[in-house]
């Protein structure tokens, strides 16, 4: 731990020093596409951290790899969508996105996962299961059209943006809730009794029961905040791309690279490990198109040969 | 040294609160590690005769079955349920021997083998495919060697990432390369032809035996099968096989004495990517075509639903469940809109983890154990592995012992 070996800067040189030189070749022979790429990787990391959070915090404190994150996702936008449909208020659809989902995960937490503690593997089968029915019931019931959320014109325009002139001001709108909703998190999980709760049975769950703390409802809680988050990811990127089946994938793959990358259980590590994701997708994307997913792949790996628990991730996992 | 990380440290093997469960009965596995000296200088030889001692009645009955099967049923059911549920177990198979064996859950059995059946697209005979891509138009006999080698390779590649990280994580792993794979063919068509991937992909006419027909395609996929299965057989109680099941129930332990643990798991991954790879080849020519939509997360998942309805305890189980796979699959559309397939088979997969961990060879053990008079032990499944009986069946962890 104590020595950091030559030959850990001698990698670091390897990754950085192409990068640098990628850098400075893009802003100089193309500024503007380079700024904009940068924007659209952070605001899309941005969206990545808010999924992530809430797979990384339900599985921080209860080694619960959520597979049917994704599916609590769509199912958050969907339920979003009814009611921003039917009420016209996109504030009252991202409500509800967080509601419906945190719902639908504390009900899960409560009548199937409780009674399947520290089977871990078990665990998991239970949400493949129920991300492969809910993905279906979804269809069934909202099918294959592709949904789209009404957002209030105020940041539904384009706001002024250095170099590049314009850039629309709901992607800056996601950056902006991103940064909030990890602030509050930060909050929650540092100065609040049931965030406190939450750490100590990231450490250690056996003694945390010890002292006398009713580990379930700390359990149904965090699963609760975990699904709402997924949920509110789902109405926030719905309304920045759309609603469709498939979205439960997609996501449910970002938040898993990214905690990967990040390391799994740190919200920290899930920043990181989304501003990297998001940035190597829009650079991918912008500069080697059909090789996009390349770079994500590349990350990962890179982090999985030098940081197996991942870049923030701890080492007792 | 906190009391949780010093608990830690002792037993990774045993799970993160194995104070909570009964301790696992030790004698079975030192039994189990122990006899391999008895049995390793005999070889294959000695393994053969045991094999032949351990034949049953239900074995003769089974394998006369399989070999009647295309000779009563009609081509439908030869090739589409016989042939595609020899196929898809083969690959189920590898998964049951990482997960039910190794303790290695990986969900990207299916992107071997896709990527074997893309191989066998590229190197051998397939039709033009969109935006390029082109294949070799080698023959066949070139093309799948090189093709189970580039899958076995890329195999090893992913269990080479994966085992730098246990348990949990392995399967968030390879699902994370599985879809990584699937999103890499989709976009690319300079090489795998993207979104189409390669039409007519067909099985080769050797000997004038023409294999895209249904019964010699069945005998095809049967004889992969069974050769599979027995490999598997075999290995299982091989040296290599009882010390990747040591490794399975304690890492640290199997450290300690002295085996590389890491070898030991990539070299499994190794194995289930042979196996993956040709059963990869297989479905390709059953399907006579290769497309992302063989790799993605559905497809995968399969896998994963196959093994685990069929229960990872015994080699069995993957071929139990793909025929039951293929069954609902083909006669959903009968109960349900088929449309509504996934819906079926999820909650017939949820209704397997929740209620029998073990799959249907589970749910068989434990009718066996309540249904004969008196005689069976409960919790004690019949299935052998070897000569060495199985430690107690645990149910309580989904069917695998995941937990290292």
């Amino acid at each position: 731990m104590n020595r950091m070996r030559l030959s850990n800067w001698f990698w670091l040189a390897v990754i950085a020093i192409p990068l640098a030189v990628f850098v400075v070749w893009a802003s100089v022979t193309n500024p503007r596409q380079f700024v904009s790429t940068l924007l659209n990787g952070v605001t899309l990391a941005a969206l990545y951290f808010l999924v992530a959070s809430g797979f990384t915090l339900v599985f921080g404190l209860m080694r619960n790899v959520n597979l049917a994150h994704g599916s609590l996702y769509l199912f958050g936008a969907y339920m979003g969508w009814v009611v921003g449909d039917a009420t016209d208020d996109w504030f009252l659809a991202v409500a509800v996105g967080f509601a419906s989902a945190a719902l639908v995960g504390f009900l899960l937490q409560v009548s199937i996962f409780r009674f399947m503690q520290g089977q871990e593997l078990r665990q998991t089968m239970v949400t493949i299961g129920l991300s492969i029915v809910l993905a279906d019931l979804m269809l069934w019931w909202f099918g294959g059209e592709i949904y789209s959320f009404d957002p209030p014109r105020a940041i539904f325009k384009s706001i002024p943006m250095i170099v590049v002139g314009k850039y629309p001001t709901y992607r800056i709108v996601v950056l902006a809730i991103a940064i909030v909703i990890g602030l509050v998190l930060w909050w929650f999980l540092n100065r609040t009794k049931v965030g406190m709760m939450i750490r100590a049975g990231v450490d250690d769950r056996q003694m945390l029961a010890a002292s006398g703390v009713n580990v379930q409802r700390v359990f149904a809680i965090t699963f609760a905040i975990g699904a709402g988050l997924a949920g509110l990811a789902g109405v926030i990127g719905g309304t920045a791309l759309s609603v469709s089946p498939g979205e439960d994938t997609r996501y449910l793959m970002a938040s898993l690279v990214v905690v990967i990358v990040g390391g799994m259980g740190s919200i920290p590590g899930a920043a990181v490990g989304a501003l990297l994701i998001g940035l190597a997708e829009q650079f991918g994307l912008a500069y080697a198109p059909t090789y996009g997913v390349v770079f994500t792949f590349l990350i990962m790996v890179l982090v999985l040969a030098f940081r197996p628990t991942g870049i923030l991730g701890r080492r007792s996992a | 040294m906190s009391a949780a990380q010093w608990r830690r440290a002792m037993n990774t093997g045993a799970g993160r609160n194995a104070w909570s469960r009964p301790p696992r009965a030790p004698a079975a596995s030192t039994a189990a590690i122990a006899s391999v000296p008895d049995q390793a200088p005999a070889g294959f030889g000695a393994a053969v005769a045991d094999a032949l001692r351990a034949i049953g009645p239900r074995h003769v009955i089974v394998l006369l079955a399989v070999l009647v099967y295309p000779w009563v049923a009609t081509p439908f059911f030869t090739y589409q349920i016989g042939g595609q549920a020899m196929a898809l177990g083969l690959i189920a198979l590898s998964l049951t021997f990482l997960g039910g064996y190794g303790g290695m859950v990986s969900l990207a059995q299916m992107s071997i083998a896709g990527l074997a059946g893309y191989m066998v697209a590229i190197v051998g005979v397939a039709g033009e495919a969109q935006g390029g891509a082109s294949s070799l138009g080698w023959p066949w006999w070139i093309a799948v060697p090189i093709a189970i080698a580039i899958a076995t390779l890329f195999a090893t590649f992913t269990g080479w990432l994966s085992v730098r990280t246990e348990g949990i994580y392995t399967i968030m792993i390879t699902l994370a390369i599985g879809v990584s794979f699937f999103y890499l063919v989709q976009q690319n068509y300079s090489i795998f032809g993207g979104h189409e991937g390669f039409n007519q992909v067909h099985a080769p006419m050797v000997f004038d035996i023409d294999f895209n027909k249904a019964v010699p395609y069945y005998y095809l996929a049967l004889f992969w099968a069974l050769a599979g299965y027995f490999f598997i057989k075999y290995l299982l109680r091989a040296p290599f096989g009882v010390a990747l099941q040591g490794v399975r129930e304690n890492a640290r332990r199997m450290n300690a004495l002295g085996f590389d643990v890491t070898a030991h798991r990539i070299a499994a991954y190794t194995v289930a990517g042979v196996l993956a790879a040709i059963g990869g080849v297989l479905m390709a020519w059953y399907n006579g075509r290769i497309s992302p939509g063989s790799v993605g997360v559905g497809p995968m998942l399969d896998i994963l639903i196959i093994a685990v309805l069929g229960g990872m305890r015994h080699p069995i189980g993957p071929f139990i469940g793909a025929i039951l796979f293929v069954v609902v699959q083909n006669f959903a559309i009968d109960v349900i809109a088929r449309e509504r397939f996934n819906l079926v088979i999820g909650i017939v997969f949820l209704s397997i983890v929740l209620f029998s961990p073990d799959g249907l060879l589970g749910l068989w053990g434990y009718v066996r154990t309540h249904l004969a008079p008196g005689g069976v032990q409960p919790n004690r499944l019949s299935w052998r592995v070897g000569q060495t009986r199985r430690a107690p069946a645990r149910t309580d962890n989904g069917g695998v012992q995941a937990d290292r």
